[in-house]
């Protein structure tokens, strides 16, 4: 065997693929703690949205509807983070891991109402790939983004069109000041209520776009906790590129990339898989002792109260 | 008689600031079960069944009441690991990694050394169990305090890296002969003695209620104890104040990674007698919700997690009479959690209720 087994244009294109889900909820990490709240939920609505999307799949035969469903199961969970952290000011971290415990719970409650199984789903419709005529022609470059599910490239552009919202809109300019200065902001007429529940539902509604790719754009079909602790390592991915969109898309890629790798590891059999499995969880914690002093967050995410 | 009238009075107003102390508590605990009724009724079955099979069967015999003490043991660990470090302000959501590495360490201890006295031996074993839930809790502390890397995602990976760490340890170098991925037997003399046959019930629940008394003591009467919440709820003050709070956050961190090991040391000398993989089904987030459920005091942990152990041994019989799976439990638990977060919820909701009535 050779190296060329293991990093191959395959492997790039696995990297690219499983960056997607971490992409999409490193970004919804930053709407929420642009506005001043910790959304450590991420995990647990990215493993709602998969399930959602999947039961929806498996119920109605239609994939897209099934994501739609898992954005608004995520946007619903950000809902509820928003109203116990900002209406009733409970502690940020302890609700975010109140969801996390509830979508373990729920996802795998229902797995057995509905499959009559804990660890799977049957297999449903998932997402086709697309294959982008022209670019796929391109050697190298072509293999690696030429043929994904559509979310992939969804991802591309929503990390673009994030980029925009949050840093040459009036809006986006709004969500910053309400982080930096709740206080100020108010003053200026900003309403900081409104805008901290859009963004954590926003948030939300992000991760769950990362959920479903795992479960209807990868798999198709749901596992018991098939998120795997990547709602964090989005949050490692938010960190590490600087609460900024397209920080956090190339923190992610490098993710993804260590995902892609372990999959690559486990298949040729090099290692034992519980070994391969603890890299990419390893290389996170890494790169956050890289990072983690260095960088400043964008709020203090103390709870906005007015006198 | 009238020292004894004193006493009583004493006793009866303690209760009294007791039950206020735990009211918010009380009503998430009937809202978590009210939510949960409603999951019930939604998925097709009766909340009354459910809920009456889960108390049978946690309180209605001698076997159902040993089986909620030996669930409840390990959560009071892990409850009290939770405690310690979020007293210094840390978040401390890798219980469960800290709780299996010790569990193998204390597994690993027990099979080693065959010749040794139990007095010593099961010091020897419950200690390894500690030294490496320690370690588990030393990692994060040194990530936090040298390299500003949140706690919260560096606990949470390494629960991570510990589930496969042991995994990979139970099914290659130290695996049994057989199909199953656990070790050897542990030798008897690292046995923790049953105290109620023939339930699992082991000295391990002695060991909890004792570090329950410990931290109470430690936290509240020690000068380290003040530190430590002094660096909870203030950092810079602390500081100007001449406390280390590095030292204070790494030392927090140690001792609630080593009370979770121990956690899972009684879990292997005490309950299974070798260490399986995957034994722990979800201790750790346990512990957190019996914390905060708790009112992070220690009377209220083992009430708290008496509670959580009736919903895991009672949770059995439930699924087994109704067939209810038994990841309610799980979203009964996260529901306290949700609604406990917020007291400012409880108190509107009960005001409301009070308007409404």
């Amino acid at each position: 065997m050779n190296l060329l087994d293991i990093i191959n244009v395959g492997l790039f294109a696995g990297g690219l693929r499983m960056a997607t889900p971490i992409v999409f909820a490193s970004l919804g990490g930053i709407f929420s703690e642009r506005v001043g709240i910790i959304n450590v939920g991420l995990e647990g609505m990215m493993l709602t949205s998969a399930f959602s999307g999947v039961a929806i799949s498996f119920f109605t035969g239609n994939p897209w509807l099934g994501v739609l469903v898992a954005v608004l199961a995520g946007g619903l969970l950000g809902l509820l983070h928003a109203l116990l952290t900002v209406k009733f000011i409970g502690n940020q971290i302890v609700s975010g891991t109140g969801i996390n415990i509830f979508a373990l719970g729920f996802t795998a409650y229902m797995s057995q109402v509905i499959w009559g199984s804990r660890g799977a789903s049957e297999i449903v419709q998932g997402l086709k790939p697309v294959s982008i005529p022209l670019l796929k022609d391109i050697p190298i470059i072509g293999e690696i983004v030429g043929t994904h599910t559509p979310l992939v490239y969804i991802m591309l552009i929503i990390t673009v069109v994030c980029y925009i919202i949050l840093f040459r809109t009036p809006f986006g300019l709004r969500i910053r000041a309400v982080g930096e200065h709740p206080a100020a902001s108010d003053t200026a007429g900003v309403n900081v209520f409104k805008m901290k529940y859009l963004c954590v539902m926003l948030s939300g509604m992000l991760a769950g776009l990362g959920g479903v790719f795992l479960s209807l754009g990868h798999l198709s079909l749901f596992t018991w906790g098939m998120t795997g602790g990547r709602g964090f390592i989005a949050l490692a991915a938010m960190i590490f590129g600087k609460w900024m969109p397209f920080g956090a898309f190339g923190a992610s890629l490098l993710f993804g990339f260590a995902d892609a790798l372990q999959m690559r590891l486990q298949s040729l059999g090099l290692l034992p898989p519980q070994i391969i499995l603890t890299i990419p969880y390893i290389i996170t914690i890494a790169v956050l002792a890289g990072v983690g002093g260095r960088a400043t967050p964008p709020s203090d995410y103390k709870p906005y109260t007015k006198e | 008689m009238e020292a004894q009238g004193v006493a009583t009075s004493k006793i009866r107003s303690w209760l009294k600031s007791g039950l206020e102390r735990a009211y918010p508590q009380i009503i998430a605990i009937l809202l978590a079960f009210l939510v949960g009724a409603v999951v019930l009724v939604a998925t097709g079955h009766s909340p009354q069944d459910a809920y009456i099979a889960m108390l049978s069967g946690a309180f209605g015999d001698k076997y159902g009441i040993g089986q909620t003490f030996t669930q409840a043991t390990p959560i009071i660990f892990t409850a009290l690991a939770f405690l310690f470090a979020f007293k210094c302000g840390l978040f401390n959501i890798g219980a469960e990694g800290q709780l299996i590495v010790g569990a193998l360490a204390a597994a690993l201890a027990g099979i080693s050394f065959g010749d040794v006295p139990a007095f010593i031996h099961i010091p020897m074993a419950l200690l390894a169990g500690a030294l490496a839930g320690g370690l588990w809790g030393l990692m994060p502390a040194i990530l936090k305090t040298r390299l500003g890397a949140h706690e919260v995602i560096t606990t949470m990976m390494l629960s991570y890296v510990a589930t496969y760490l042991t995994s990979y340890m139970v099914n290659y170098p130290f695996k049994a002969p057989g199909w199953v991925a656990q070790t050897v037997p542990i030798a008897a003399s690292a046995e923790l003695p049953r105290i109620l046959s023939p339930t699992q019930l082991s000295a391990s629940i002695f060991i909890a209620v004792a570090f329950a008394g410990l931290i109470f003591y430690c936290l509240q009467r020690t000068a380290f104890g003040y530190a430590v919440r002094a660096t909870g709820l203030n950092p810079p003050a602390a500081e100007s104040g001449g406390i280390n709070v590095k030292r204070e956050m790494i030392l927090a961190l140690v001792i609630s990674g080593a009370i979770a090991g121990l956690g899972g040391a009684g879990e292997v000398l005490g309950v299974h007698r070798r260490f399986i993989d995957g034994f722990s089904p979800g201790y750790g987030w346990d512990g957190l919700a019996v914390a905060l459920v708790g009112g992070l005091h220690p009377i209220g942990v083992i009430l708290a997690a008496i509670l959580f152990g009736a919903l895991r041994s009672g949770g059995m019989t439930m699924t087994r009479a109704t067939g209810v799976p038994l990841d309610i439990v799980t979203i009964l638990q996260a529901l306290v959690v949700l609604f406990v977060t917020a007291p400012m919820l409880i108190r509107y909701l009960v005001r409301r209720g009070r308007y409404r009535g």
